[in-house]
């Protein structure tokens, strides 16, 4: 089977997070960059579908590029091939970016490369528009299911699982098919030291895709608001012990 | 006019759907324009005698049986028809599981951009939204274009108010036209129900373990509080990677967000990807070894300690007070 993954460079912030003088992005000079955890395990699950069932699989990102980072460190965990959307590193919003994917499959199948499935994370790490794995699916008439947390492959159907309120939910689906995938589904590999040596020498396919007015455009980014408040210091190691029981009751938890 | 596109079972509205209804609301004063809602499902109907209290004129119920069990594309199918029917200026759905994914397919569907997880709506021209990014540690505002605005309401953005008054709310039932592609994700009716254990999301107590717990086995003295407390065990990222739970109890932006009316949070640093997990909880308690930790400043209450050691000392205490013949 074929699988194409599609991740997103963003910063890999820290404890808190801290903005840019004009307030258009996170500051980021002394951060690094990743793909969200949903998108890990994308990558992760890809790899794995293709060791079980044979295969290819393909890695896409739409983003500047400096954004071969993370389409190395997905080839880096077994991906096969990669393919750069590349931007000027300007925001592409959500129509304009499942439009450039679009096309992308579109001009794959048109080469003779088709996908049995489209995999995403749920939402992206930092812009987290919750569409971009639907308009895709949309668009190439193709069934989706988004949220998943385990994946079976079985004779040209998947059998999905997400987790809900209630508990776990279960759907079919037929191949072809976008799925959108979140952290849990499996526990991401390391990289392994020949894995990304391979990684390194391999070849980038390039596109420049038309940017277009999507119709969701970024004014500014803010900070949420910090409410003032005191914590009160219970005491030290098992000393504390009766302060906390006491809390606790008072609480009403006792 | 504002449509509400609500989530219910059995005909009563969700929580986040009676959210919606309230900031649907407050939109369609500014406005100036009605408030309509749509549920789907025959059942939607009995939601007629909740919406009354929240101003909706209209509810339109896509009624066919085929939609009875959710069914994204089949939903979205229902909304997006009725929206290019009755035309509305704004439709807001739930940020639920559900609520993101109908709306997506109606955005797809109807090619039109969509805003997803708004905190705040201000209408006009531009129409502009406050949005959350990272979970809600970082906000944007953006301007959302296309001829009817879409979006979904980011949870707890705002608390559900009924109004006293009540609304003469008049029920349209609406059959949209469905095809067999709208079926293609078949989703297998029965729910599997996570046993026995008090859930994460329900539980009035949650104690949150992280990277400070020390191992996997060091969770024994979370579950001994969590038994003794009637709560339940949750954890931070650092912890499920290191595969010492298992993903489900992750508390935070790529897990659970929860909001108990106690977090205890165990060894947890308090990293801004963990807090937009927990901050809805009423009260935190911090027990860390360093007093520096953000978590600590971020508590209501903390202890500066070794995990074990207090807790170990709080279990003890607890137990004996139950073993104190009561009279
Ligand atoms: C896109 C993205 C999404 C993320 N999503 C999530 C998420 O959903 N949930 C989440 O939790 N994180 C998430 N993270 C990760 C987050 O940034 C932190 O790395 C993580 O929360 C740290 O976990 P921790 O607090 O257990 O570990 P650490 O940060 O290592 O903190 C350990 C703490 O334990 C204390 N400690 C050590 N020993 C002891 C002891 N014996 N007794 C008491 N205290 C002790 C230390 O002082 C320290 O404060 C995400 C990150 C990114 C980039």
């Amino acid at each position: 089977m074929n699988v194409l993954v599609c991740v997103k460079r963003v910063p890999a912030t820290a404890g808190h997070i801290a903005l840019s003088a004009d307030s258009q992005e996170i500051d980021t000079r002394y951060l690094g960059f990743t793909v969200s955890p949903h998108e890990e395990c994308a990558v992760e699950e890809a790899v794995r579908l293709i060791e079980k069932h044979g295969g290819s699989s393909t890695v896409l990102t739409l983003g500047p590029e400096v954004a071969i980072d993370q389409l190395r460190d997905a080839m880096a965990l077994g991906i096969e091939r990669a393919i750069l959307l590349e931007t000027d590193g300007r925001e592409w919003d959500p129509v304009a970016t499942a439009a450039a994917i679009v096309e992308a499959i579109e001009a794959e199948r048109a080469a003779g490369r088709s996908y049995d499935l489209v995999m995403f994370g749920n939402e992206s790490a930092d812009s987290a528009g919750y569409q971009i794995g639907v308009r895709v699916a949309d668009a190439l008439d193709l069934p989706c299911v988004t949220g998943i947390k385990a994946l079976e492959i079985g004779d040209g159907e998947a059998m999905v699982r997400r987790q809900t309120e209630a508990g776990w939910e279960t759907a079919e689906l037929s191949l072809p098919a976008v799925l959108t995938v979140k952290e849990g589904i499996n526990l991401p590999r390391y990289p392994s030291l020949p894995g990304r040596l391979r990684a390194k020498k391999k070849e980038i396919e390039r596109i420049k895709p038309q940017w277009q007015d999507g119709g969701l455009e970024k004014i500014r980014l803010k900070l949420p608001v910090q409410v003032e408040h005191s914590v009160e210091i219970l005491g030290k190691n098992g000393d504390a012990g009766a302060q906390v029981v006491e809390l606790f009751q008072r609480l009403r938890l006792l | 006019m504002v449509l509400a596109f609500i989530e219910h079972l059995n005909g009563a509205p969700t929580t986040l759907s009676l959210e919606v209804l309230t900031m649907a609301g407050r939109l369609s004063g500014e406005m100036a324009v009605p408030l309509e809602a749509v549920a789907i499902g025959p059942k939607g109907a009995a939601a007629a005698g909740i919406v009354t209290s929240y101003g909706v004129s209209r509810l339109h119920v896509g009624d066919d049986p085929r939609l009875a069990d959710y069914a994204p594309a089949g939903w979205a199918r229902a909304v997006a028809e009725l929206t290019e029917r009755v035309n509305p200026e704004v439709v807001i759905g739930t940020a639920s599981d559900r609520g993101s994914e109908v709306m997506a397919h109606v955005a797809a569907r109807m090619k039109l951009p969509l805003a997803a997880n708004c905190t705040e709506i201000a209408p006009g021209d531009p129409f502009t939204v406050t949005r959350q990014r990272w979970g809600g540690s970082l906000l944007e505002e953006a301007h959302l274009k296309g001829r009817v605005k879409l979006l979904t309401l980011a949870p707890h953005a705002l608390a559900a108010e009924a109004s006293p008054s009540r609304t003469e709310v008049a029920t349209h039932p609406f059959t949209p036209a469905l095809d067999d592609k709208d079926f293609r994700v078949r989703l297998v009716p029965q729910v599997e129900a996570d046993t026995g254990k008090i859930s994460l999301a329900q539980a009035r107590v949650v104690i949150g373990g992280g990277r400070g717990v020390g191992s996997a086995e060091g969770f024994a003295s979370l579950e001994e509080l969590a038994g003794l407390l009637g709560g339940a065990v949750g954890c931070s990222r650092a912890v499920t990677s290191l595969g010492w739970r298992p993903h489900s109890d992750q508390v935070g932006q790529t897990g659970m967000r929860i909001a108990p009316d106690l977090y205890i949070a165990c060894g947890i640093s308090g990293a801004i990807q963990h807090m937009v997990g927990c901050r809805a909880a009423k009260h935190i308690l911090a027990i860390n070894t360093d007093a520096a930790a953000p978590i600590v400043e971020q508590a209501d209450y903390a202890v500066i300690g070794d995990v074990q050691k207090v807790l170990s000392s709080v279990n003890a205490q607890i137990r004996k007070l139950r073993e104190v013949p009561v009279g």
